[in-house]
């Protein structure tokens, strides 16, 4: 990646944290919350580039926010680098077993497959006394090296973190899609058997784009898990995971912007439809998915792309 | 023993239930390609309308018997006249795409579904108890069982009796196992797919309507019960091979066996079992138990 174009991410963050930290209590809790998702959702669109479709990241996002709801309430480590190696690690772990299996399916079976695997963790955490049943449990504020913020400050720390993990891991993502194992993803869906011919491993190139998803969905629940103070197994329902589809379809696939994006405008219009109509938001947004799938194919990114392309028919 | 008669009983009952949820799910899929995320809404649906019909039937104070009538007329008219609208108003433009796509497109649906329900009949719950008590119980071996229970099973043996008899003995059930074999093939033999289509659209909303309308009576009917329901439902075409009649029959059996055994011996498992079993079915066969093989396209 260019000098000016790391300069512009720098800034680019410094800005976006100032603004978040600017932004009223309310607002700035939706953003960092519209982060985790958004960093959940390019995980699903790494899959999506691949032609896959999950409908259970919550699976992982649920496993992220609950090792992270675990080691603050039950060991007492509340370092915030630390809980997201921890998650990390755990969701790799589960998704390498869960990977062997599933990596051998495609379209709607990888989505149904995807979709019960998140269900079994739902189904034994609404069954676990000790894990807070279906009210799930409070999390304890998180520290930074030492450095334990007050509670106020606390939601400040998980925004700073929060947007500089998404730029961060935005920009490995970009520059993993210019690779040649990010493109390989993209002959995965249009061709399997072409991609053989060239020598490549259909199953390998699926089966580390499932891993990398879980872990960017380990994130995202850690997130969410430590500016919310909370977790609930509802994390891990396929209602769940059907709004991460949702939000990928949102924004598109064609740039790793375009979920961050989406996440945001998606918490926005959910916030914004709930408050309008409390009994019918989901309506409203079920409308608006058909509306996309309608109109909008490619998501909200082919937008920018339009606008793109005008601009270099002007200048050529 | 008493425990084993009690598992097998229960099992029948919950894979019978299952049957009739998910055998419009497998059909729709089998002809259409179609996953339905909305089933599970139809199958609210026809609770809620039904449920609705038995109290006001019962508030006028006519036949008490008549009011299995009322359950299941209600309950196809609602399923099949909102199968119309989603299928001509929505569905029909969406044929030939992806069948992700598809799955998002019902997702909509249910979205949809959900919050109109809840503002039809609103958040309270509703019951309709009233034909289960007015069946009785029977008292076998020591316990108790509610005979509507078995009413229930000898209605999902009917419906499929009926649905394997219409697929595979009338000229229409020919026509659609033409298209469910190659719709392009059918459409080119002079079929009318897109009417087909229709009308399979149609008898899945409705036996999902009808599955939530039996259902109703046995528990109380709540906002969000669809959205529990199509999970399930999915797991069994699953394990039975999507598409496939009997390959539901037989998932439904085994998912409600194994409920039912997990409830009665180790209830902390519950919902896990059911997981446990499908994985396990296709970690051995992989497109389920009868789905027809297909060829891989180069």
């Amino acid at each position: 990646m260019k000098t000016r174009s790391l300069a512009l991410l720098f800034v680019l963050g410094l800005v976006v944290i100032a603004g978040g930290l600017l932004l009223p209590q309310w607002m700035s809790y939706l953003f960092t919350i519209a982060m985790g998702k958004g960093l959940v959702v390019l995980g699903l669109v790494l899959l999506m580039r691949a032609g896959l479709v999950s409908f259970g990241q919550g699976l992982y996002y649920c496993v992220g926010a609950y090792v992270a709801g675990m080691l603050t309430q039950f060991v007492g480590v509340t370092d915030i680098l630390v809980i997201m190696l921890a998650s990390v690690a755990v969701s790799v772990a589960i998704a390498a077993i869960i990977g062997l299996l599933l990596c051998r399916y495609r379209e709607i079976f990888f989505a149904m497959f995807s979709m019960a695997f998140s269900m079994i963790l739902y189904g034994l955490l609404v069954r676990n006394q000790f894990l807070g049943s279906t009210d799930g449990f409070n999390v304890a504020n998180p520290s930074l090296l030492g450095w334990t913020p007050g509670a106020e400050a606390s939601s400040d720390l998980v925004l700073i973190v929060a947007v500089c993990l998404v730029i961060v891991l935005g920009a490995v993502a970009w520059r993993y899609l210019k690779s040649l194992s990010g493109y390989a993803g993209e002959a995965v869906r249009e061709n399997e058997i072409r991609l053989e011919y060239l020598g490549g491993s259909v199953f390998r190139v699926v089966y580390v784009k499932y891993i990398i998803a879980a872990a960017l969905a380990a994130i995202g629940g850690t997130i969410t898990a430590l500016v919310s103070g909370h977790v609930d197994p509802e994390m891990a329902y396929w209602t769940t995971s059907g709004e991460f589809v949702f939000i990928a379809l949102m924004g598109g696939t064609a740039h790793v912007a375009a979920p961050i994006v989406a996440a945001v405008l998606f918490e926005a219009l959910r916030t914004y439809a709930f408050a309008v109509s409390p009994y019918t938001w989901q309506m409203i947004l079920g409308f608006a998915l058909l509306a996309i799938i309608l109109f909008m194919p490619s998501g909200l990114w082919s937008l920018v792309e339009r606008f793109q392309n005008k601009k270099a028919r002007k200048t050529s | 023993m008493k425990q084993l008669l009690a598992i097998l009983v229960d099992g029948s009952v919950y894979a019978s239930w299952l049957f009739i949820i998910s055998a419009g799910l497998t059909l729709i899929y089998g002809v259409m390609r179609i996953l339905n995320m909305s089933h599970g809404s139809f199958y609210a649906l026809g609770a809620y309308s039904g449920a609705a019909m038995v109290g006001w039937y019962f508030s006028t104070g006519s036949v008490p018997w008549f009011s299995f009538v009322a359950l299941i007329a209600a309950a196809l008219v609602a399923g099949i006249s909102v199968g119309l609208l989603v299928e001509r108003g929505l569905l029909r433009f969406m044929y030939g795409r992806d069948e992700v796509v598809m799955i998002l497109v019902t997702y909509g649906v249910l979205l949809i579904m959900e919050d109109a329900i809840k503002l039809i009949w609103g958040v309270e719950p509703y019951f309709a108890y009233q034909p289960y008590t007015l069946l009785g119980r029977t008292k076998f071996a020591g316990l108790s069982f509610a005979n509507y229970d078995f009413m229930l099973i000898g209605v999902s043996i009917l419906i499929g009796l009926a649905l394997w008899y219409g697929l595979n003995r009338t000229r229409n059930g020919k026509l659609l196992r033409v298209v469910i074999h190659d719709r392009e093939i059918a459409s080119a033999l002079g079929i009318n797919v897109a009417r087909i289509f229709t009308i399979t659209f149609l008898i899945g909303a409705g036996i999902g309507s009808l599955a939530g309308a039996l259902t109703a009576p046995g528990l109380s009917v709540v906002p969000g019960m669809g959205i529990e329901v199509i999970v399930l439902a999915f797991a069994v075409v699953v394990i039975g091979g999507l598409g496939s009649i009997t390959g539901a029959l037989v998932g439904a059996l085994i998912v409600g066996m194994a409920r039912a055994a997990a409830v009665h011996l180790y209830p902390d498992v519950e919902l896990f079992v059911i997981y446990a079993v499908m994985g396990l079915v296709l970690a051995f066969r992989p497109q389920g138990l009868f789905a027809v093989a297909n060829a891989r396209k180069i």
